[in-house]
């Protein structure tokens, strides 16, 4: 059986099972808990996360002497299309999946694999990601968690997590902090693995400014990681972080832009109701926007074409790409607004479309902030894309 | 659909950079736009005759390669990146895309020696063809061709005809005015020999003085029977196709001139010493380049997507299906606003000189205006677009467009 064949079967399969599984309990659960709505029922997206691993479509990059399924770039994709294609809920499970996991497999040792990576596949344990802190954003080497070693080897924890997605809905984080106190920048941190639910730990969620609370703060005094949850040796942290990152190399976009090609239809659906779809101006930014989603999707293909080689450095197109879709993304909410016309003002959760593009129009400021700035993401494409001198380094 | 480039493209690609980074830098441009009327003769000799670039895309029945408009946007980048002086974009994307519709003899003939390098051609559309979902470029035609015992009596004035100065062969699209009454609008398709009595070629002035166009004016031109390559309703077709894949060209072209305006732009500010350092560390230079890049990579994207996607959907014949005519007209559109940035910023980042005759971002920001309005401005394409997508003329964004994605 040659590949398109074999792609052309996974994409029926995958269809087929979502669309007989989507149903009952879980009905409620379509195009719910992306970004923006992740508190969307968790109890219930825990229980699609077990229904999908029940279903083998957990791991499904993964090698297979670790539980995975060892699919092709090409068929994680189309995984991914169809999975959004079907309306599938946000996942929770991704930050242990597509993160995590792939970690532990590649710089974790055999008893951490062991312990970490079946409940991960299985759907039953939830992972969050402590990078952020109140002092390192977009420097995110200015770490000042510090771990304090134990006479039985245990890491003791001080300091404060920020930003912390899936926080208060997650059995472990993974943290970096500084083992080396006398260490300065990317030096001297090490690579942890916490069980949240432990004294000395304390989640706060924060109130953003569309209301809602997917983020959090996260507090140490005194937590304890245990010595065989040190992932690398101490002072690897930085090392163990970068490579964590570099796992997202952009095989759930797809997934992503049919989420935004739904809202653009929302968009157009709701430019006809309110009477602007012959608004000229408005008819321009339309048409523009769906332009941008076709240059996102060639733009994607490209990327993939080189993705199943994970040594190469990243390529100009991928350098882009966070920066073209985040500010797409932004320009439609404010898009969205202009064609609701006074009505965007107006709160009505019972009109879906219009709470959705309100969702839209608020979340998306994040979009150019999270995960890198703009403004280090251009700093990121003008030093490793172009060439050009990097950013001197302050003394403060 | 697979937007790696094989092996066999990225030689292309290397081929043609390396050659007209050699023979079109920017003292040959200026030396033919200076006293050789925009058209050097010794690179279209190279390219033309001794590497037989003109055989790329021609089908390999007339004697081309029969390549296909991936390889062409390729090359075209790189005509762009160096704004060769050559008439390619004439005889190859506008003459040679018509010829190879015709199923004339004598326009296969013409592909062969245009292939074989041997004549430059054109096809006289006016350059500011407007661009609509349902337009019928025949509407535009503004030549009258009479019939006579012997042949046709052509009369007209096409107002804005690339390197129609020059061209060996002229491709005129004509109005036959005394047809059978069902014949009324027939539009034909005739080659007009460069020394034709009764044709007028006058060189213009142009602001971007690197792609030269004319008006050729037609009074009472004799043709014989046999000059007509195509006549009835597959001429509209053919002039549509013609027209929408020089609009994908003319974008890969413009893709290449913004890429050049980046990397002129790096070049000069990492030598730029200010402050006691290269301008190029400053931050507010760093960000501006990446601006540029992000345009860039972006049309890139868009072209390379659109010229597969015409490539995939065996465009050659027949009417071009409507989603690759949105692929291009956001091809076109994403080009002609990016080359446009793409030349302001070069001039704004290379600070005084960048307002100087004697460096050449003011060759890019000419061209980038050019461009920008020849075959599809970008308010054209995208009210054709927004037909499309608002009021639903064609499957629009719904998921379909992502299929394929994964190959």
């Amino acid at each position: 059986m040659n590949s398109e064949t074999r792609e052309q079967q996974l994409r029926v399969e995958v269809a087929d099972w979502m669309k007989g599984h989507l149903t009952g309990e879980f009905a409620c659960l379509k195009y719910r808990g992306g970004p923006g709505d992740e508190e969307a029922y968790p109890a219930l997206r825990k229980a699609w996360e077990r229904e999908l691993a029940a279903g083998g479509w957990t791991g499904l990059g993964w090698p297979t002497e670790a539980g995975g399924r060892a699919l092709p770039v090409a068929e994680q994709v189309i995984f991914h299309e169809e999975y959004a294609r079907a309306g599938s809920p946000g996942r929770m499970g991704h930050i242990g999946e597509g993160l995590l996991g792939p970690t532990l497999i590649a710089c974790g040792t055999q008893a951490q694999r062991e312990r970490f990576l079946p409940g991960i596949l299985a759907g039953t344990q939830f992972w969050c990601q402590g990078y952020s802190e109140p002092g390192a954003g977009s420097d995110l080497a200015n770490v000042r968690t510090r771990a304090v070693r134990e006479a039985d080897g245990a890491w003791r924890v001080f300091g404060q997590k920020v930003w912390t997605s899936l926080a208060h809905d997650s059995e472990w984080i993974f943290v970096i902090a500084r083992t080396d106190p006398e260490s300065r920048g990317n030096r001297g941190l090490s690579f942890l693995l916490m069980p949240l639910d432990q004294p000395g730990i304390e989640i706060r969620p924060i109130r953003q400014l569309n209301g809602g609370a997917e983020f959090n703060e996260v507090f140490f005094d005194g937590a304890l990681a245990a010595s065989e949850d040190l992932v690398g040796a101490p002072g690897d942290g930085w090392r163990i972080a970068m490579t964590l990152l570099g796992f997202e190399r952009g095989m759930s976009t797809l997934g992503q832009q049919m989420q935004f090609i739904r809202e653009l239809d929302w968009v157009i659906d709701t430019a006809h109701e309110a009477g602007v779809a012959h608004d000229p101006a408005i008819r321009q930014r339309i048409a523009r926007a769906w332009a941008g989603l076709r240059v996102m999707r060639y733009n994607a293909m490209r990327m993939l074409a080189g993705a199943d080689d994970t040594s190469a450095a990243l390529s100009r197109e991928a350098l882009i790409y966070k920066y073209y879709w985040s500010n797409w993304h932004r320009d439609l909410g404010q898009l969205a607004m202009d064609v609701l016309g006074p009505n965007a003002n107006i709160v009505d959760t019972a009109d879906e479309k219009r709470t959705r593009l309100q969702g839209v129009f608020l979340f998306s400021r994040a979009d150019t902030i999270y995960a890198g700035t703009n403004e280090i993401q251009l700093n990121i494409m003008a030093e490793r894309g172009l060439g050009m001198p990097r950013e001197a380094r302050g003394t403060l | 659909m697979n937007l790696a480039l094989s092996e066999e493209q990225t030689m292309i690609c290397d081929a043609a950079a390396e050659v007209l980074g050699e023979r079109s830098a920017s003292a040959a441009v200026r030396h033919a736009i200076e006293h050789t009327a925009g058209r050097d003769e010794d690179l279209w000799h190279t390219l033309a005759g001794e590497l037989g670039w003109c055989a790329l895309g021609v089908p390999e029945a007339a004697g081309g390669a029969g390549l296909g408009a991936l390889e062409l946007v390729l090359l075209m980048e790189q005509m762009g990146r160096r704004l060769a002086c050559v008439p390619y974009f004439s005889t190859v994307c506008l003459a040679g895309a018509a010829l190879s519709q015709c199923e004339s003899g004598q326009a296969e003939a013409w592909l062969t020696r245009i292939a074989g390098g041997e004549v430059s051609a054109t096809l006289a559309l006016h350059a500011a063809v407007r661009f609509e979902l349902r337009s019928h470029l025949s509407d535009a035609v503004p030549v009258r061709a009479v019939q006579t015992a012997n042949g046709y009596v052509l009369s007209g004035t096409l107002d804005q005809v690339f390197d129609g100065a020059t061209a060996d062969l002229l491709i005129v699209p004509a109005r036959i005015a005394n047809g059978a009454q069902a014949d009324a609008q027939t539009v034909a398709l005739f080659e007009i020999d460069a020394a034709s009595s009764g044709l007028i070629r006058t060189p213009l002035v142009t602001l971007d003085a690197t792609r030269p166009l004319a008006r050729v004016e037609l009074h009472a031109v004799e043709v014989s029977r046999s000059a007509v390559l195509a006549t009835g309703r597959e001429v509209e077709l053919l002039l549509s196709r013609s027209a929408w894949f020089a609009a994908l060209a003319l974008a890969a072209e413009q893709l290449g001139g913004a890429q050049q305006c980046l990397d002129l732009t790096l070049a000069y500010t990492a030598e730029r010493v200010q402050f006691g350092r290269a301008i190029a560390s400053f931050q507010a230079v760093k960000h501006r380049c990446a601006q540029m890049m992000v345009e860039i990579e972006a049309t890139r994207s868009a072209v390379l997507g659109a010229a597969r996607a015409w490539d995939d959907a065996d465009c050659t014949m027949g009417a071009v299906p409507k989603d690759v005519l949105a692929d291009i007209a956001i091809a076109k559109a994403t080009a002609n606003d990016t080359f446009r940035f793409c030349a302001q910023e070069a001039i704004q980042l290379h600070g005084g000189v960048g307002f100087t005759w004697e460096y050449d971002p003011q060759l890019y920001f000419k061209r980038a205006q050019a461009s920008g309005a020849q075959f599809g401005t970008t308010s054209q394409l995208l009210s054709m677009l927004a037909e499309q997508v608002i009021d639903r003329t064609a499957p629009h964004a719904d998921a379909s467009m992502l299929e394929g994605v994964g190959r």
